[in-house]
């Protein structure tokens, strides 16, 4: 079974980000970038898949600028078999991904698709689910436990009230949570090894289908900050403070 | 503008999520609800009793039963032929099945929407909550998720909303639920909780975080939560996890105990009220977004404070 994993480029995590002053958007001018975190779960999660013998292939696949080669060379090196950029300097939304990438998914037919289960720029947790209705295909979303058995995936889900557990046939698609496992670090030998594995080099209109954004951005301004406040003493300050809020037990 | 709000229930009532949904739904036009599942003809009637709303389209059927978004996001496709938006609370079943629909509609999503500016202008939180932008959809239909906090929650008593049966789309056979591990809560559900007792991975393990954190949570009566550390410390099941990928909350006082307060976790309850927060580090950015801060020892100063409450 061949695995497909879609992985962005995007600003690093430990990069705070900074809005423009033209409030046109957020400054990533001479950031640092980095692969978003959620994919590089999704990336490890296909490639233990494939070290327990349950798939034969992992195909990392990106869309966005020439850059985002480094991305799908990252995923290279942690263990992916072969990578695909599609190469825009556009910004594509969710859902021109996803058109994209079921376009990739009919020449790829992998078995399962996984992906981060949302970017961290953009926050739109959106595309895996995109993905999965435009395949007609079942989703397991969030998660935290991935099964593969007889044709069929178990996916255990971190929902609002704890764990719930859904089982898919196949193929579908898996969108990964935080606590599904923990990304490796890729070695030396194999970051050189990454560097003569195949990356096919695509631009969007290979795949003939419409990624007009849909969304205008108007402004992005800074959130409302909070100002700091008081420092109490010790505990009998801080009683009283909170008895004159109303607050007691 | 006719909207859709997918109705969010669990053991017959209708989930406050939904409430806020409603709220943002009203603000873009007529509001119309979704009730799918098995056997729910009493969510149906309370429904019905949301201030404002105006049909309530039941469709009763086991394929509905687990909201598995396979199945209801057809339905929800057929009932968007005469809707103009579809609002579903951002919750993590919303989450799941909004998008779906987006696709379906060959619509793209605007997710966890913070206000309506007019029908086509929403704002929403990018990079984390770390900027806000206001963004137009060029789209004829709307596809949004609604962050509970931002709005306020339509009465549950009022409204005279009309029930009106729906056929099934029936089990589309993709999906099948197995089974669910869902914690059983003494306190009340850190969502909808007026009062917030947060620990970090300051409380060192779990009988220590739960020695410390649960007796001040039960004498103000006051929800538990916890940072991303101290979930992946094992200290908390994770759906006690506050922050940007865990639950986004607001309450009237959240009091947070020995978290450092990484972008993260501020992303998650900045918009409470009353900040309180008590750390040994009086560096902690915490303390930033704090109205309230004690800087000391967690171990002597919670049960102290605890006692003297």
């Amino acid at each position: 079974m061949k695995i497909l994993v879609p992985v962005k480029r995007v600003i690093d995590y430990n990069v705070k980000p900074r809005v423009k002053a033209d409030g046109t958007g957020v400054d990533l001018a001479n950031v640092k970038m980095s692969m978003n975190p959620f994919d590089e779960i999704a990336i490890e999660e296909a490639i233990r898949l494939k070290e327990k013998g349950v798939a034969t292939e992992v195909v990392a696949v990106s869309i966005g600028v020439a850059k985002a080669q480094e991305t799908l060379r990252t995923s290279l090196a942690m263990g992916a078999d072969r990578a695909i950029l599609i190469q825009t300097d556009e910004d594509v939304e969710p859902l021109g991904v996803a058109k994209l990438l079921a376009k990739v998914q009919e020449e790829e037919g992998a078995g399962l698709i996984i992906l981060g289960k949302q970017a961290i720029d953009d926050d739109s947790n959106q595309t895996g689910q995109m993905l999965a209705a435009l395949l007609g295909l079942p989703q397991g979303t969030f998660a935290s436990k991935v099964e593969v058995a007889d044709g069929s995936v178990s996916v255990t889900r971190e929902v609002d009230g704890g764990l719930e557990t859904v089982k898919l046939s196949l193929p579908a698609i898996i969108t990964a949570d935080l606590r599904l496992n923990e990304p490796r670090y890729a070695s030396l030998p194999n970051i050189m090894k990454a560097k003569s594995k195949p990356l096919a080099q695509k631009i969007p209109a290979d795949y003939g289908v419409d990624i007009r954004a849909r969304l205008e951005t108007l402004r992005v301004v800074e959130p409302f900050s909070r100002m700091a406040g008081v420092k109490v003493a010790d505990v009998d300050e801080l009683v009283a403070k909170l008895k004159a809020m109303g607050v007691t037990a | 503008m006719k909207t859709l709000v997918w109705v969010e229930h669990e053991g017959g009532a209708v989930k406050d999520a939904t409430l806020s949904a409603v709220t943002a739904a009203s603000q873009l036009g007529e509001v119309h609800l979704l009730v799918a599942g098995e056997g729910v003809g009493g969510v149906a009637d309370a429904a019905t009793r949301i201030a404002g709303v105006g049909k309530v389209h039941v469709a009763d059927d086991a394929a509905f039963g687990h909201a598995l978004a396979e199945n209801i996001a057809p339905l929800i496709v057929e009932l968007m032929g005469h809707h103009d938006a579809f609002v579903a609370p951002a919750t993590s079943n919303g989450k799941n099945i909004a998008p779906r629909v987006a696709a379906l509609l060959d619509v793209m999503q605007l997710s966890e929407i913070l206000s309506v500016e007019s029908d086509g202008t929403f704002t929403r939180p990018i990079y984390a909550g770390n900027a806000i932008a206001t963004v137009r959809s060029k789209d004829a239909r709307k596809v949004v998720t609604v962050r509970g906090t931002a709005f306020e929650k339509a009465a549950r008593d009022g409204g005279s909303g009309v029930v009106e049966a729906v056929a099934s789309t029936g089990d589309k056979g993709l999906s099948s639920f197995v089974g669910a591990e869902i914690a059983k809560l003494e306190r009340p559900e850190l969502t909808s909780a007026k009062i917030i007792v947060s620990g970090g991975r300051a409380l060192k393990d779990r009988p220590t975080f739960e020695e410390v954190i649960f007796p001040l949570a039960g004498k103000l009566g006051a929800a538990v939560g916890a940072s991303r550390a101290a979930v992946d410390a094992g200290y908390v099941p994770n759906d006690y996890q506050v922050g940007q990928t865990g639950k986004i909350v607001a309450p009237e006082v959240y009091v947070a105990v020995g978290i450092s307060g990484a972008i993260q976790h501020l992303a998650g309850m900045k918009d409470s009220k009353t900040i309180i927060a008590i750390n040994k580090d009086e560096d902690a950015p915490i303390f930033q977004v704090a109205d309230i801060g004690l800087v000391g020892d967690l171990f002597k100063i919670v049960p102290e404070l605890t006692d003297k409450l």
